[in-house]
């Protein structure tokens, strides 16, 4: 049997990708919720993400890393075609990620400079992550209508932050601040239904492709599984979060893991909508595929590689299991 | 705009880019070990002065480590926004030495320094370590493959065609190419100089605020030993680097030297202004065959000047003075530490003066460390890949405007960055050991105990 490695790659890819939107999506999305904090919140918060910040974001390296490695093709369509926003996001990312350690240094007004900067570049990069994404599924197309819609996506990118952010407070934090974080979570909740219902109605409307994909009966009669379980994770996730304010008996991570679903299944359905394109209409994953010897090595080197990511990225999670303390740094 | 023009800001920005990335990790790479250094010393002796300078010194650590992570995460999305090229020629070889970067080294240093930031209570004392040790395994892995990478763009051997594309033959020739033990071997003695100048120059500027912290003391001299360890054989490897350039690409050797003409017996040009119009050196400053006597071995050896491949030559004004300004400050950092050494044997205190002096010579790393990546850099032009892909034919289709933007955020983000780093950085040198933590509510405990 051969392998269909460009398949493989695109497989690798995806989770990559969606690895990084959870993981660094919980990060930004508490950063984002910053303001609405009082200031020991605000560290205890801080504290919840500190210790994993900085591996979550190397998965977007890995993600662009494989599309480059596997995909050299549309690396540079891609890349030169969202240049701003990915100009954009960078600037936030950095902006981020070195806050986590300017903000415990600095003191006075300078501390309250980097709290800013933390929440700015959060936002920033969410924002641009919004609007790669809604010029990407669009095939980059130009003009102001499609900005629009990139807002719109860009907003729903945040509230889905929002969302993860919140239901790993409520994961990793207790009292008054958990509290909290379930009405954040209904709010991150109400963004991502807009969300994805306005991507869901407007995707197939802009693309035929999308639209023949999605409206073939009697395929489409399976695919509304697809919306169905995206509802359900949906409601569970809004239910077990009101649960867990009343003190019922539930585990803390379970609104955490109906935000995870649901990313899951939109990814899904997504994915289902550009597959086997990288390029909508214009490249299949075949056609900006690398040299199949170099996509097997570095496939061999995956394989040998990844056990290991994974099983000391469990391990730090261990490490760091439970609440958060009230600090990032403790001594 | 003109082309050449479009050309011109994609490389400054790549150049800014990649300037402000190598200052972070020319410091980790090397400070990683020295951590692990610290906590052996710690686990060893369990003197908690040695945990002291472990924590100030992780901070220093956790900060310069941030700051070379987010900057890094934008130079690994540089080739696809402004060099689509380079990847759509040589992806097949370069793709897989960066995705190994990512994989074997990315996700460790990132994983385990959280461990060591903050698991210091959550984990066994042996797993601490092992979490520091694997950080430096990590920083030093990631440097590994991104100068395979960069020595293979400098001399690509081990490279041949399969479908009309460019792949790798032979991955042991590809990654061990002529170039590159020499120059991982020197990038990671420049790291250790760069980091051991950062930990005297802090530990001096604490000694000047607090003659009787007996800890900066001791990391004074641990930095200032280092250094004058290093520098010379610094020195020597930075010889043999040039020999293997001479060797490799003998045009980056004629700019380097200003030698405009092939001759027998060139003179060592010790300083001019080279003309690039006129091919000639004005009050030029030379002695007689001793570049052939420096770089042959042998007084009336011939050496190729830019003559020999023009057009195809790097610009020689750049090349020139980044090398002397490189080798200027190498035997600079080599007078200091030795004498720093000297001064301070058998317990000696050190003058204010020369806390002074190694406080200015901080950052003096930085300088030699970009002065000689300028001159490896711009000394492959024309060339992206030597002989394989010129950095024109590399560019992407983004505009001035765009550029222009992007640069102009860059400028601004990372000055912000800077600034906020060495402030932050003199800050905490200047408090010492006594106050790890956030600042507020730490116990203040002057220095350490002797």
């Amino acid at each position: 049997m051969s392998l269909d490695l460009p398949v493989l790659f695109t497989i690798l890819m995806g989770v990559a990708i969606l690895a990084y939107v959870i993981l660094d999506g919980y990060d930004l999305g508490v950063a984002m919720l910053m303001p609405a904090a009082s200031e020991p919140e605000q560290e205890r918060m801080v504290a919840s993400i500190g210790p994993f910040w900085d591996a979550n974001q190397t998965w977007l390296v890995l993600g662009v890393g494989l599309l480059l490695v596997a995909f050299p093709a549309a690396h540079g369509i891609v890349l030169t075609a969202l240049y701003l926003p990915v100009i954009a996001m960078l600037v936030g990312l950095m902006l981020r990620g070195v806050s986590f350690e300017f903000r415990v240094k600095a003191e006075g007004w300078h501390r309250e400079m980097w709290n800013a900067m933390f929440w700015f570049g959060s936002f920033l990069a969410s924002v641009a992550q919004g609007l790669m994404l809604a010029s990407y599924i669009t095939g980059f197309q130009p003009g102001f209508g499609y900005f629009l819609f990139g807002l719109v996506v860009a907003g729903g990118v945040c509230g889905g932050y929002v969302l993860l952010g919140a239901t790993w407070l409520i994961w990793r934090t207790d009292g008054e601040l958990q509290r909290k974080a379930v009405a954040w979570a209904h709010w991150g909740l109400l963004w991502v239904a807009l969300g994805i219902a306005l991507v869901s109605l407007a995707t197939p409307l802009v693309s035929e492709t999308v639209r023949n994909k999605w409206f073939d009966f009697p395929r489409t009669l399976a695919l509304m599984l697809l919306p169905l379980a995206s509802g359900l994770a949906w409601l569970w996730t809004w239910h077990a979060a009101s649960r867990i304010r009343k003190g019922a008996p539930l585990p803390h991570w379970a609104p955490f893991a109906g935000a995870v679903a649901l990313y899951v299944l939109a990814f899904a359905g997504l994915a289902y909508s550009l597959f086997p394109y990288v390029i909508i209409d214009r490249m299949t994953i075949w056609e900006a595929a690398a040299h199949p010897s170099s996509l097997k090595v570095v496939l061999a080197g995956a394989l040998i590689v990844l056990p290991f990511i994974i099983g000391y990225t469990v391990y730090a999670y261990r490490v760091f299991r439970g609440k958060a303390p009230e600090k990032l740094y403790e001594h | 705009m003109e082309t050449g023009d479009v050309l011109l800001l994609a490389r400054a920005q790549f150049g800014l880019n990649i300037a402000f990335h190598i200052l972070f990790p020319s410091i980790t790479i090397a400070l990683a070990w020295i951590l692990v250094y610290f906590r052996v010393q710690y686990a060893r002796t369990g003197e908690p002065a040695w945990l002291e300078t472990y924590k100030v010194w992780t901070k220093v650590f956790a900060l310069t480590f941030a700051m070379g992570v987010v900057s890094g995460v934008v130079m690994s999305f540089q080739f696809g926004t402004n060099w689509p090229g380079f990847m759509n020629r040589v992806g097949n070889v370069a793709g897989p030495l960066l995705a190994f970067e990512v994989l074997t080294a990315f996700f460790l240093e990132a994983t385990f320094l959280g461990v060591m930031l903050f698991g210091m209570n959550r984990v066994a004392g042996w797993m601490h370590l092992t979490a520091t040790v694997l950080v430096a395994a990590g920083t030093t892995l990631s440097a590994f493959w991104i100068l395979a990478l960069n020595s293979w763009m400098q001399t690509p051997v081990g490279h041949g065609l399969a479908d009309g594309q460019i792949v790798a033959a032979d991955w042991w020739r590809v990654i061990f190419n002529p170039s590159f033990p020499y120059r991982f071997t020197h990038m990671m003695l420049a790291s250790g100089l760069t980091a051991a100048f950062v930990i005297a120059g802090l530990s001096a500027w604490r000694l000047l605020k607090a003659p009787r912290d007996t800890a900066a003391a001791r990391t004074l001299r641990t930095g200032i030993l280092i250094a004058a360890v290093l520098a010379p054989v610094q020195a020597f490897v930075g010889d043999l680097h040039g020999l293997n350039t001479l060797e490799h690409q003998p045009a980056k050797i004629a700019a380097m030297e200003a030698i405009w003409k092939t001759e027998r017996g060139a003179p060592l040009v010790l300083f001019a202004i080279p003309n690039e119009k006129e091919r000639r050196n004005h009050f030029a400053i030379q002695i007689p065959k001793g570049a052939s006597l420096i770089l042959r071995h042998d007084a009336d050896a011939e050496l190729k000047g830019i003559d020999a491949f023009a057009p195809d030559a790097p610009p020689v004004v750049p090349l020139f003075f980044s090398v002397r300004l490189m080798v200027g400050m190498g035997v600079l950092m080599i007078a200091l530490a030795w004498y720093g050494t000297w001064r301070m044997r058998k317990g000696a205190p050190p003058p204010r003066w020369l806390l002074w002096t190694f406080a200015g010579f901080t950052f003096s790393g930085w300088i030699a460390t970009l002065a000689g990546w300028m001159v490896t850099e711009i000394g492959r032009q024309p060339w992206l890949v030597t002989g394989v892909l010129r950095t024109a034919d590399a560019a992407g289709p983004v505009g001035g405007a765009a550029l222009g933007a992007s640069i102009t955020s860059y400028v601004i983000t990372y000055g912000l960055m800077l600034v906020a780093y060495m402030v932050v950085l003199t800050h905490l040198a200047g408090k010492g050991g006594g106050d790890v933590g956030s600042g507020e509510t730490a116990p203040v405990t002057q220095g350490a105990p002797a």
